[in-house]
């Protein structure tokens, strides 16, 4: 593998330059509340990982609404990077939402499925800390696992509708931490109620417990019955928005709302006949 | 707004210092760059490697230990080894007055110092960007 070659394809790919190829092999968002342990999870996963398989991990983290700048700041939790053989068999690459809403932009797609076309095993996409009604993740990763934690609010949120019943797997992280079985319970208890409840597993990033039983089960994960339609209702409504997000009028258009009051529909109807043409 | 750029902020060597580090990147980031931090104690090798991985344009490396000397130019050069000519590096920390032109010898073209206003940096930023200032590039302008 040529790195720098595929970080500057990569690159291409992101501004639109390039079109993405399609390879073997699954793609895996990792999602949940910030804070919950996402990017220590996929650390701990790594180290079972590599060198056997070779992973690309795309983080995602938010683009400021303000200034259109990032903080991209996965990498500092990544200790696996410091294993010089293990290093070469891990891409891992920060990328900001930029104008997508949502907790992934929709290029992802298009960057996993050229990274599994250069070759690398899987593609692990750690979200942007993402709330209840997050589903847009839905429409890029072939496989979803919610990571969950104590101390995150009471048994009705297990209840509540949302990313749990998309969700191909559930992780209970911090099992070291007191209350992590409760909340187990509360996701068993709650799920067992619906149809096809998806399998919750417990581990501990910090004390690498129950992590191997998790690399094992990366797979052969099956995908969760009677998902593929809301995996698809999420897949038209992100092409859609992109299709607006990349117009080159986007931004002008944005001004004109904030400087003259151009109203919305207008604006909509300007972005759209700009894509006609087109 | 000036083009938007991925810039690697980066901690070299045994340093368990980031404050000024991480002020710098959050200036970056309210300047409209996508910051990408690797926290504390790299090696040469890993911040090169990181900027490749990132394909960042721009390498900011912060140094408090004294080591500045040797770690400065040793990510230059391995840069220039692995073909990355075109990345802009720059600096800052505690690096005395009478070490700074060794290092904009080496291919660094900006140190920052205590004091330093945040729009200075980012107008460092954007006026080197417009240069042809890579570690590779055999001009002989650096910031101030």
């Amino acid at each position: 593998m040529n790195r720098l070659e595929l970080a500057k394809e990569l690159s291409a790919i992101e501004n639109g330059e390039l079109k993405a190829e399609s390879g073997q092999g699954l793609i895996f968002a990792i999602t949940g509340s910030p804070g919950v342990g996402k990017s220590c999870m996929i650390d701990a996963l790594l180290h079972h990982l590599t060198p056997k398989n070779k992973v690309a991990i795309l983080a995602v983290d938010p683009t400021s609404p303000l200034s259109g700048g990032a903080l991209l700041g996965d990498r500092v939790r990544m200790s696996v990077l410091d294993d010089n053989e293990k290093a070469d068999s891990i891409y891992l690459r920060s990328i900001a939402t930029r104008s997508s809403s949502g907790s992934i932009p929709s290029i992802v797609r298009d960057l996993s499925t050229h990274l599994l076309a250069r070759d690398f095993d899987m593609v692990l996409v750690e979200t942007v800390g993402a709330g209840q009604s997050e589903v847009r993740c839905a429409a890029i990763a072939d496989r979803i696992i919610l990571v969950e934690g104590p101390g995150r609010g009471d048994g009705i949120q297990a209840e509540k509708a949302g990313l749990l019943e998309l969700a191909d797997l559930i992780v209970v992280n911090k099992s070291d931490l007191e209350g992590a079985d409760k909340v187990v319970n509360h996701l068993k208890i709650s799920l067992s109620i619906g149809d096809n409840p998806p399998p919750i597993m417990k581990v501990s990033s910090l004390l690498g417990d129950g992590i191997e039983d998790l690399s094992n089960k990366l797979a052969s994960m099956p995908q969760r019955v009677g998902s593929i339609r809301a995996r698809m209702r999420q897949r038209l409504l992100m092409s859609h928005e992109s299709q607006i997000t990349a117009n080159p009028h986007f931004e002008s258009v944005i001004d004109r709302m904030a400087q003259e009051g151009l109203g919305v529909e207008e604006a909509l109807e300007e972005l759209q006949s700009v894509n006609k043409l087109r | 707004m000036a083009e938007r750029q991925r810039i690697v902020i980066a901690k070299p060597g045994l340093d368990g210092h980031d404050r000024g580090a991480k002020v710098v990147a959050r200036a970056l980031r309210d300047g409209g760059h996508e910051v990408i931090y690797t926290g504390l104690r790299r090696t040469p090798e890993q911040i090169v490697r990181t900027a490749m991985d990132e394909d960042a344009s721009i390498i900011g490396l912060s140094s408090l230990s004294g080591a500045h000397g040797h770690l400065f130019p040793k990510v230059c050069s391995l840069l220039r080894e692995a073909g990355m000519n075109d990345v802009i590096v720059f600096g800052g920390g505690i690096i005395p007055v009478d070490d700074r032109d060794g290092l904009f010898q080496c291919g660094v073209r900006a140190i920052f110092g205590p004091g330093t206003t945040s729009s200075e940096i980012l107008d460092f930023i954007e006026q080197a960007s417009q240069r042809n200032c890579g570690v590779g590039s055999s001009e002989e302008w650096h910031w101030g």
